[in-house]
């Protein structure tokens, strides 16, 4: 009886009730900008692969990615880059065992969110 | 496992709205999550209304006075409402605390009170701590030596004890454990920031002889390295201590110990 009882017990809400705070949103970022940069990265080798293949190939991937659909991938794929990057530096400290008061790890992440947008556009002009 | 969305026999509906105070000036709305084993249906949300004009500064206050005046059948655990005692662990505004030493002006606009997030809900704001008492009982949460006792008692220098600090006033409240999405996606074999700064607190006693034990014992890919330092945990306790950095500082010790 008790067992039957317990899986009757409802699982308390989490994701859809928890507040947006910095730790959990830049970590979930982190995962997702993971995924995104090498899905860019795949684009970027296919560029470079149908330059080894043949000019006709080339032009299609190029022209691509010259699109204004490609630029918006090329545009986000910096940006997952550099979030990626930028948030994988935090990581190395913390693992070894730095940056863990709550005010360094709130200035950490907005330099991380904010760091990432000022790179992106500024790789992206250049580019 | 990762899973999104509650199983269908957790997901939320409207609940009832209970009556206003009548000629109140400071009113507030509370919507606080309802479940009753008994009626064999979903969980709900009610609405109360408080006159904020007669009420304590604390939210276990607002709930008191709830059970008190409008609805005794509301259930939630509280004990010492001073933070010591860990019971009235919930979800508030959003984040894990202790409802009796969080104040009812932190919050801005509507009050939602729900338990501690991703657990089995036994009545209303009640969790089922079992499994989360297990973990901590894993962790052998007491000294454990070798060498025969000493004829006094086990001595400690005042730095060694100084090491205990930040640790050793963990109230077990289970804040920063529900607050912890690894801990919703993995609860069952990560062993989570509660426990494991527990399992910190023995690991770093001076007194304590079985450090070399204790590691191994953590050395799983579950127990303790589905720790991705998220720092809800961090963020979230009501005592200010920080598990994220213990849990840190276990995952140096097993570099260390390897090497």
């Amino acid at each position: 009886m008790e067992e039957s009882r317990n899986n009757n017990r409802p699982l308390s809400p989490h994701l859809d009730i928890y507040q947006y705070q910095i730790t959990w949103t830049v970590s979930i970022m982190h995962r997702i900008t993971g995924v995104a940069m090498t899905l860019g990265l795949l684009l970027i080798v296919a560029w470079l692969v149908a330059a080894a293949f043949s000019p006709g190939l080339f032009s299609v991937i190029d022209g691509f990615l010259r699109s204004w659909i490609g630029m918006i991938i090329i545009f986000g794929s910096l940006w997952a880059f550099w979030f990626h990057f930028l948030n994988g530096i935090r990581h190395l400290f913390w693992d070894l065992g730095y940056g863990f008061n709550l005010s360094t790890v709130w200035r950490s992440g907005w330099v991380v969110v904010l760091g990432s947008i000022i790179l992106t556009i500024f790789s992206f002009l250049i580019f | 496992m990762v899973e999104f969305r509650l199983p269908k026999n957790s997901r939320l509906t409207v609940g009832k709205t209970w009556p206003r105070p009548k000629n109140a000036k400071n009113v507030r709305k509370f919507k606080i999550y309802r479940w009753d084993p008994d009626l064999g249906k979903n969980p709900r949300v009610d609405v109360y209304f408080l006159d904020m004009d007669d009420c304590g500064p604390m939210v276990l206050d607002a709930l008191i006075k709830i059970k008190n005046e409008i609805d005794p059948t509301l259930s939630f655990r509280r004990s010492c409402r001073e933070g010591i005692c860990g019971s009235c662990a919930m979800n508030i505004g959003g984040g894990n605390t202790l409802a009796c030493i969080f104040g009812l002006d932190e919050v801005k606009g509507d009050i939602s009170i729900y338990p501690l997030p991703h657990m089995p809900v036994v009545k209303d704001l009640i969790p089922d701590l079992t499994n989360f008492y297990a973990q901590h009982a894993s962790i052998m949460p007491w000294l454990e030596t070798k060498t025969d006792r000493p004829k006094e008692e086990w001595r400690q220098s005042i730095e060694d004890r100084k090491k205990l600090d930040g640790l050793y006033e963990c109230v077990m409240c289970a804040s920063c454990s529900t607050s912890c999405p690894s801990y919703w996606w993995n609860g069952d074999k990560y062993l989570g920031p509660a426990a494991l700064l527990h399992a910190y607190r023995w690991i770093i006693d001076s007194r304590d002889q079985a450090t070399s034990e204790r590691l191994e014992d953590l050395q799983d890919p579950f127990k303790l390295y589905r720790c991705h330092t998220i720092m809800n945990c961090t963020k979230t306790c009501p005592k200010g201590l920080n598990p994220a950095k213990s849990i840190a500082e276990i995952k140096k010790l097993m570099v260390e110990k390897a090497a």
